[in-house]
Parts: C-alpha cells; structure tokens; sequence
C-alpha cells in the first residue's frame, strides 16, 4: 500500500475493502467540488453534467460485465443490491413458489435476506458446499422443487476465494425456471464476467472491493429476458422506479473509474497477483501442520486461506500484528465466533479459530510477501514451543482420542 | 452560472473535502476489519457520528448512518410495518415522495393509510384531524420544513400532540437542518431524518435519529453494521464529510437568519412588482426559498430562458422535475392548476450574494417582459 508509516501494518486484507486507486480519486473530486448538481434537477446545466458522469459511469461498469447500461441499478453497496435482488425477486414471482435456495457460505447479506424472506413465510435451504468449498451439482438438482422461486449462489467467496461453477448453476436454474441471482461483490477484476453469455438474472456489484469508494454499488437486472423486482426502497423514482434516492454522483463516477482501470488492467494485474499468491502458498506451506481452506486450483489469486493447527486464534492475530489480515470476514470479525464459512467446510472449531485469510491485491509487493512469511514462521514456531498440545502431537499422541478431564 | 438550486443539493464546503480527501486516498480499511487500518476507520465514524449528534441535540448512539434521505424515510416506515403490524400511518399531503410513496405501498400489505391535507397556507394543523383518526393513528410523519415552499410546520406543537395521543412520530428533517434549529431532545419525538448533500456535504450519505423506545426493524440485512439497523460496510469518507457539514451548520444557520433573509425579501419585492404570485408568503418560511409563480407566463418557458441566461433554478422538487406534473404540495393547498403548472423555485445558499440577486433580478424584468409581450401577441 501507499503512504506506509511506521505504526501501520502491511495490508494484506484486500477481500475486506481496497484502497482507492488514486486515479479514482482524482476522478471523483470534480465531481464534489464544481460539478456538484443533482443527477435529477433537469432545469439546468449543473444537473445535466451529473447526469452524463453518472451515464458515462454506468456504461463502464456494464462494459466490465458485458451487459446493456440500462441493466444496470446504482445502489449504496453490495449489502444494498443483495437485499434488493433477493427480496425483490421472490416477492415479484412469490406466485411461482416459496422456496429459495442459498449456500451456506454466502456473505451474510444473502444469508440474512434469505432468513428474512423466510420470517415472512417463505422456505429456504442453506446447502453445504464440499469440503473443497464448491457446490455439487448433482446435489443442487436434488434439492430444487417445483416451488423454488429463486437460487442465490456467490460467484467468488469472500473468506477462502472459490469461484463457482455459475455457468452450470445458471442453465440448471433456466431450465427450472428459476430465477438466479449472483453476488459478484468479490469477482470484480478478478475474473472474467460476460453477462451476454452467463446465464445469471441477478447481479450484485460492490466499488470498494475493486478499487472504488465505499458507499456506492449496482445490480445488474437482465433485460432479455425481462426480469422484474419489487422496489425496496420508495421515493422519487430514481433508477427506472427499482432503487429511490438521490445519486451520489462522485461516488457513481468512483465506481465507474474503477471498474474501467479493472477492464483494461486486469489480465496482466491477475499474472502479476497469481505470482505472489504461488510465492506466498509455498512459504507458508512449508510450515508443518497447516491445511489451505478452499478449493487450491478454482480460485482466485487474490486469496489464500490457511489453518495453522496446534496455534491459537487469539494469540496468532495477536503475534502477527505487523500485518493487516482477516481471520474470518470483516464484517463478523468482530466477534469470536469461529468462522461460519470454514465449519460449512467441515473444518474443526480449532482448526476454524487458529484460520487466517491473507487477501492480496493491486499494490502487494514481493517484500510485502517476503515479509509476511518471515513473520508466520517466526511467530508459528514461538507459539507451538508454548503449546502443550503440540508436544503432545509431536510425541505421537492422538488428540482426538485423548479424554480432557472436566474443570 | 449562478446556482439558485440549492434545495436540490448543495455545493461540497472546502473544509468538507479538506476532511474527506485522505479517507478517499490513503486511509482506507473497512472500520468492521480487526486490524489498525480497520481500528482508525472505526473511530473516525464515531468522532462524526458525534459531531451528527450535537447538530440536532440528539445522543450518539440515536444516529443511524444511510446511503440517503430517501433510505432514512424508508427504514423507518418499513421497520415500524415489520415491527408493528396493526400500525395505521398518517402523513401530511406536502410530504416529499420519499415519506409518501413508501407509505402508499403498505397499503396495498393491508396497512391502513391517511395522507392527512393541509390548509391552504401550506401548513399542518392537529387541531384538523378528527376524533376518529386520532384514535385510530398509531404512526404520523410530517416534515419539518417543506422542499417546494419552504414552509416551516409548528413541528413542536405536532410532537407534543402526538406523544399525547401514543402516536409514534417522524419528521423528515432534510431541508430544515443548517438553516433553522434542529432539536431532536427537545422535540422529544421518535425518529427524525437528516441528510448531507443539503448542508454542504457530499452526496450518498444522511442519517435517522432514532429514540430508543422504538424498536425498529431493519431495512436492509447483512453483516450487523449500525447495531444492526443498517447493514452493509460503512461509506467512510462520505460519513467523515457528513460530519464535518454538520459541525459547520450552526454558522450557517445565521447566514441563513440575516443575509440570505435580506436577500430573499428584496428578490421578493421584485417579484411581487413584476405581477408574480408568492406562495405561502405570508407563513413561516425557510429563508432561502422562494416559491413563486406568473400568472400569464408560461412557467417552463421562462425556466429555460433563466437557464440560456445563467441561472439555475427549478420547478418543484429536483426528483420530480424531469415530469410535467404540477406540484402535489401546491394543489394540495388548492392552489389552481394553472398556477401550479407555471411554479418556479429559487433556493438560495450561504455562499449567493446581493450581486447575483441584483443580476437575477433584472435578468428576470427583461425575460418576463419579452415572454409577456410575446403572449399578447400569440393573444
């Protein structure tokens, strides 16, 4: 990252949120110094130069995906379009049936907007992914009904970088007549998206995981065909009457920026990333006992989840304080229940606590790395000289039948 | 061009960008992220949200962050439905869309709905709602200063009726804050709605004030943010500048108080000499707005001709411009059709000048007189 000081750890958490890229930056000031109208005042110049930018915006944000500007929703968020898509499409075609399909390792926005949907009378099933992370297909077909309504299924996780296989998905979900929706929030400039191809309905976008602000994200809604939604939010009926609300058009122009430098560098930023992931895999692979969260081979370069068995979770984070990581996602961080993605997984509770995500992106650098593996080694080794746990494994015995007597 | 659209959205203040810029650039983290980056975002959220909170007289911990005013109004409404099934919502007929509209759509959930007229001075009276509906009403939300009029409702005198009659109630604040006192400790009400881009911040980011006594249902799902009320990662340098607009709006508020009030009277003056009609000239007024229209001129005629001339005004309220409509706030006040149909409003900010209201005004004698000589020739 830029502007390291001295108190500021190396960032290694990209999948939690991106630096701005200067050049958005610099993009988005006019836009809230001199051009500072309304999208909508259509009386005057001030409001017509916000319009243009925020059209402009939404034409790179759709070439990115390759679909029609006019598929394009603005939203606050990632969190904003998965409960727009997903409320609004089982509402909309609740007449088909009421019952919804998810995975369980979905960001909690879809997993949310499911229960929700689920207070308010519908059914929905959480599959289990593989242990790999990956959903099975033969078991998805099984678990569709004639009443299911709508299949929600993220294309790239957040916590361990799986991609899914959306194409599949997708046709089975046609073929049922089901309509797919599908959180992209971490695939943006990571993985090629052709939404003239993909058979996907519904598509959540977010800006400040690839580069762009915070506070402003997008929803594809395919055209042909037709797909409807029921708004969420009402108002002056802004964004064809789908999303109400002012615009924010600094932010629209951020995100439309980023998703234009994505486009046209990301071939050759994804080469550059999947160097430094190898890099980092093989240093931290060479630690004993430790397990990569995630299919290795389907997923993104961006992402390496690792568990480091005989450690403590608390005390790993604690050791490694000269980097920036996850140990589950952002947003649920804060607690310390173990991840919820790594136990869909089938992962232990133990192995779950002591996981880290290291997430990489456009301004990691080789030392970055370098650093990164020094610093697990060192402090890995630190703390399995502590732990009575790992003496015991390394003279033999089998924890898993040891009887731990009550406090 | 001389921007007179400030009821729209405001111009970003210098010091406001000064506080965004390195949120924008160098420090970046998601403020729900474990890590120093995160930890620093984190508190710069709580150092705004408390500079939120002493705008309005409110604690805190009431302020909830959205994406907009249009949010704010929604969460509120659609959490009361969820939390609070047998609710029966009232409304003031002048309510912005963004009260109205999601408040209409309950009643096709089996809601009860009132939208509730006002007289013909733009202004709400409790005293004309029937016995039946006060027993009935459990939900009320009148705004505190009208987007279109500028009219000023007797907001207190609303919120001490309504707590006596167990009423909830909820103020659309989004034009009153940085130009009149805002005191949500003293209203003593339930929820209250501000939002950034009208003080001088930027766009994408407003607020709900909320008393505690509600329980709220939750708008959106997610990852817990806002305890809850309000997922999805926090837009952090927009709340940053939110703070600052509104650590800024009490200087603004005597702005508004002298100049700009010196300003609008003389651009009245001018007005009413040139044969215009002011509406609710004589209620109580935000001192910005004038809201005005020529009986024989055609309104979007002169609009355009304002515009070719440099000054940006509008004709009603910014989200429904792009229509045709006539003003629902001025028919609901029973103003006649055609009247309507030709309104036009002048929104003033702290920065206009005597200069650009002089300039404005002869700009507007020489347009007026041309479209009305034209008009007596198509006669």
């Amino acid at each position: 990252m830029k502007n390291k000081s001295y108190d500021m750890p190396i960032y290694m958490d990209y999948s939690a949120t991106t630096p701005v890229d200067p050049r958005v930056a610099e993009k988005m000031i006019p836009y809230i110094t001199e051009d500072f109208g309304n999208p909508a005042s259509r009386s005057h110049p001030y409001g017509w130069t916000a319009e243009k930018a925020v059209e402009d915006a939404r034409k790179e944000v759709a070439l990115l995906v390759n679909a029609d500007p006019r598929e394009i929703i603005w939203t606050s968020g990632a969190t904003e379009s998965n409960n727009l898509a997903i409320k609004g499409a089982s509402n909309f075609y609740s007449k088909k049936g009421k019952h919804i399909i998810t995975l369980a390792t979905e960001h909690k926005a879809v997993i949310d907007a499911v229960r929700e949907c689920e207070r308010i009378g519908y059914e929905a099933t959480y599959m289990e992914p593989e242990p790999n992370g990956l959903l099975d297909i033969e078991k998805f077909k099984s678990t569709i009904r004639p009443d299911t309504v709508l299949v929600s299924v993220m294309l790239v996780n957040n916590e361990i970088g799986v991609i899914q296989d959306i194409t599949t998905i997708g046709n089975i979900c046609r073929k049922n007549n089901i309509i797919f929706h599908v959180d992209a929030a971490q695939a943006t400039g990571k993985v090629k998206i052709d939404l003239a191809l993909l058979p996907v309905d519904l598509m959540s976008f977010s800006a400040h995981k690839t580069y762009g602000p915070k506070g402003v994200g997008a929803l594809y809604v395919r055209r042909k065909p037709r797909i409807r939604i029921e708004p969420q939010m009402h108002g002056g009926g802004h964004e064809r009457g789908m999303r109400s609300g002012t615009l924010a058009t600094h932010q629209i122009v951020g995100m439309g920026e980023a998703f234009k430098i994505a486009r046209e560098e990301m071939d050759e930023e994804n080469n550059r990333i999947k160097n430094l992931q190898a890099k980092l895999l093989k240093g931290l692979t060479e630690i004993d006992e430790t397990y990569v969260n995630g299919d290795i081979d389907k997923r993104v370069p961006h992402n390496l989840n690792i568990s480091f068995n005989y450690v403590e979770g608390e005390s790993l984070i604690m050791a490694i304080k000269g980097i920036a990581v996850s140990s589950g996602s952002a947003c649920t961080s804060a607690s310390l229940e173990p991840s919820y993605v790594l136990r869909a997984l089938g992962r232990s509770d133990e192995l779950a606590h002591s996981s880290i995500r290291f997430s990489i992106g456009r301004f990691t650098t080789e030392s970055d790395v370098e650093f990164t593996i020094a610093l697990l080694k060192e402090k890995i080794d630190k703390l399995r000289d502590l732990s009575p746990l790992w003496e015991m494994f390394q003279d033999g015995v089998d924890l898993e039948k040891v009887e731990w007597a009550e406090h | 061009m001389i921007y007179f659209d400030n009821n729209a959205t405001t111009a970003l203040h210098p010091d406001v960008l000064k506080a965004m810029l390195p949120f924008l650039t160098s420090q970046q983290g998601n403020p729900a992220s474990n890590h120093t980056f995160g930890r620093k975002a984190h508190t710069a959220i709580e150092e705004a949200r408390e500079k939120v909170a002493v705008s309005v007289n409110a604690h805190a911990s009431q302020v909830i962050f959205t994406s907009s005013g249009t949010e704010s109004n929604n969460t509120i409404i659609n959490g009361i439905a969820k939390a609070y099934p047998d609710s029966h919502f009232g409304f003031s007929a002048i309510e912005h869309p963004c009260v109205s509209e999601p408040i209409k759509s309950l009643a096709s959930q089996g809601f009860k709905v009132s939208e509730i007229p006002v007289d013909s001075n733009g202004i709400f009276n409790v005293s004309d709602i029937s016995d039946k509906m006060k027993q009935s009403l459990t939900f009320l939300s009148v705004m505190m200063a009208n987007n279109e009029t500028g009219v000023i409702q007797n907001i207190q005198e609303i919120a001490d009726w309504a707590r006596e009659n167990k009423i909830q109630f909820h103020t659309d604040a989004v034009q009153a804050l940085g130009k009149i006192k805002v005191d949500f400790e003293a209203l003593d009400i339930d929820a209250m709605t501000i939002s950034s881009h009208k003080i001088y911040g930027p766009q994408g980011i407003a607020a709900l004030i909320l008393n505690k006594k509600i329980d709220l249902f939750p708008y959106m799902q997610g990852g817990g943010q806002e305890k809850g009320l309000r997922s999805g990662t926090e837009n952090i340098a927009a709340i940053i500048g939110f703070g600052k607009a509104c650590e800024r709006s009490n200087q603004n508020r005597v702005v508004f108080k002298e100049n700009i009030n010196f300003l609008r009277s003389t651009l009245e003056k001018s007005l009413v000499n040139l044969g215009a009609v002011i509406f609710c000239e004589k209620s109580h007024r935000l001192s910005n707005t004038t809201f005005f229209s020529f009986k024989n001129v055609d309104g979007s005629t002169l609009l355009t001709a304002l515009d070719r001339k440099g000054f940006a005004i509008a004709s009603g309220s910014a989200c429904s411009s792009n229509s045709t409509e006539p003003s629902h706030v001025l028919l609901s006040m029973g103003i006649d059709l055609d009247l309507a149909q030709g309104a036009l409003r002048v929104s003033l900010g702290v920065e206009s000048t005597k200069n650009e209201i002089n300039d404005f005004i002869d700009t507007l004698k020489d347009e007026v007189n041309r479209l009305k000589q034209l008009t007596a020739v198509a006669a």
